[in-house]
């Protein structure tokens, strides 16, 4: 298989996992797009059938959780002939530099796209320490 | 004086093939159905109707293109390059930004009646079977 091939596919998360979810439904780990400008970091992830209400976003120390809740109840009176895909949750995570500012981060939904802003904090001040005599 | 063994070569050759064969069952069933098209599409069908749903996040309504010729369904579409000059790409995973994919229908689809939603990045294809192609019951006589 080549690389382009796997990169097209959904990935499902790695079963290996220390928690397990409630949801009996798939976990798929949503592709990313990750860019730098100078004042944030842009995270941008494919998460198809997510809206504002069926996405978390949780950052505890320094691990940020993106998660997105999927509905998969297939149309009724229809019959699924023809599967390509399956249907799930999303779910991923990322560690995060100290650089951020954990305030003022953002995120914003459109057509199943999550996008989440991760602004730059600013740089620690020198600080100059006055040597007093004594 | 070298000898070489005739049947010697004869079984190497054959090992060769028996190996051939092997490592052909062991990746068969490793490749999803249409693993290399985009988007992956999945079919719901009923008597007098298909539906086809494909993931296409990010794109519009706009970008979309839909069409559909008898028994064949045409989807195409680009998404916006968001790309800004003074950014730095550190992680490229969500492509391609351009697509094609025909897709083959189980019946002949009435054209004037197909209907298209695209919600949440998940675009829905309504496609109603012609008349003509319906299935007819035939009575029994007695």
């Amino acid at each position: 298989m080549s690389d382009k091939e796997k990169s097209l596919q959904k990935r499902e998360q790695e079963t290996m996992n220390a928690v397990e979810r409630t949801r009996s439904q798939k976990v798929f780990v949503p592709l990313v797009d990750i860019s730098e400008k100078d004042d944030a970091i842009y995270l941008t992830a494919d998460m198809p059938g997510i809206d504002e209400q069926s996405v978390d976003i949780t950052l505890e120390k320094n691990v940020l959780t993106l998660e997105g809740r999927v509905d998969s109840t297939p149309p009724e009176g229809y019959e699924l002939s023809y599967m390509e895909y399956e249907t799930g949750d999303f779910q991923r995570s990322f560690t995060l530099s100290d650089e951020i500012d954990r305030e003022r981060i953002e995120a914003h939904v459109k057509d199943g796209v999550l996008q989440v802003v991760l602004p730059k904090a600013e740089p620690a001040k020198a600080r100059r320490i006055e040597v007093k005599v004594g | 004086m070298l000898y070489i063994d005739p049947f010697r070569t004869f079984q190497v050759e054959r090992e060769f093939d028996r190996m051939q064969r092997e490592m052909g069952r062991l990746f068969s069933g490793m490749r999803p159905m249409g693993a290399a098209r985009y988007p992956a599409v999945n079919i719901w069908s009923r008597d007098d109707e298909a539906r086809v749903t494909a993931e296409l996040p990010g794109y519009s309504i706009d970008d979309l293109n839909i069409s559909v010729h008898n028994k064949t369904l045409t989807l195409s579409g680009k998404r916006r390059n968001e790309r800004q000059e003074n950014e730095t790409l550190h992680r490229n995973e969500r492509k391609p930004d351009e697509f094609q994919r025909i897709v083959h229908l189980p019946f002949a689809v009435d054209t004037d009646k197909v209907g298209a939603r695209y919600e949440k990045g998940i675009l829905t294809v309504t496609l109603p079977r012609q008349e003509t192609d319906k299935p007819k019951k035939i009575e029994i006589g007695s």
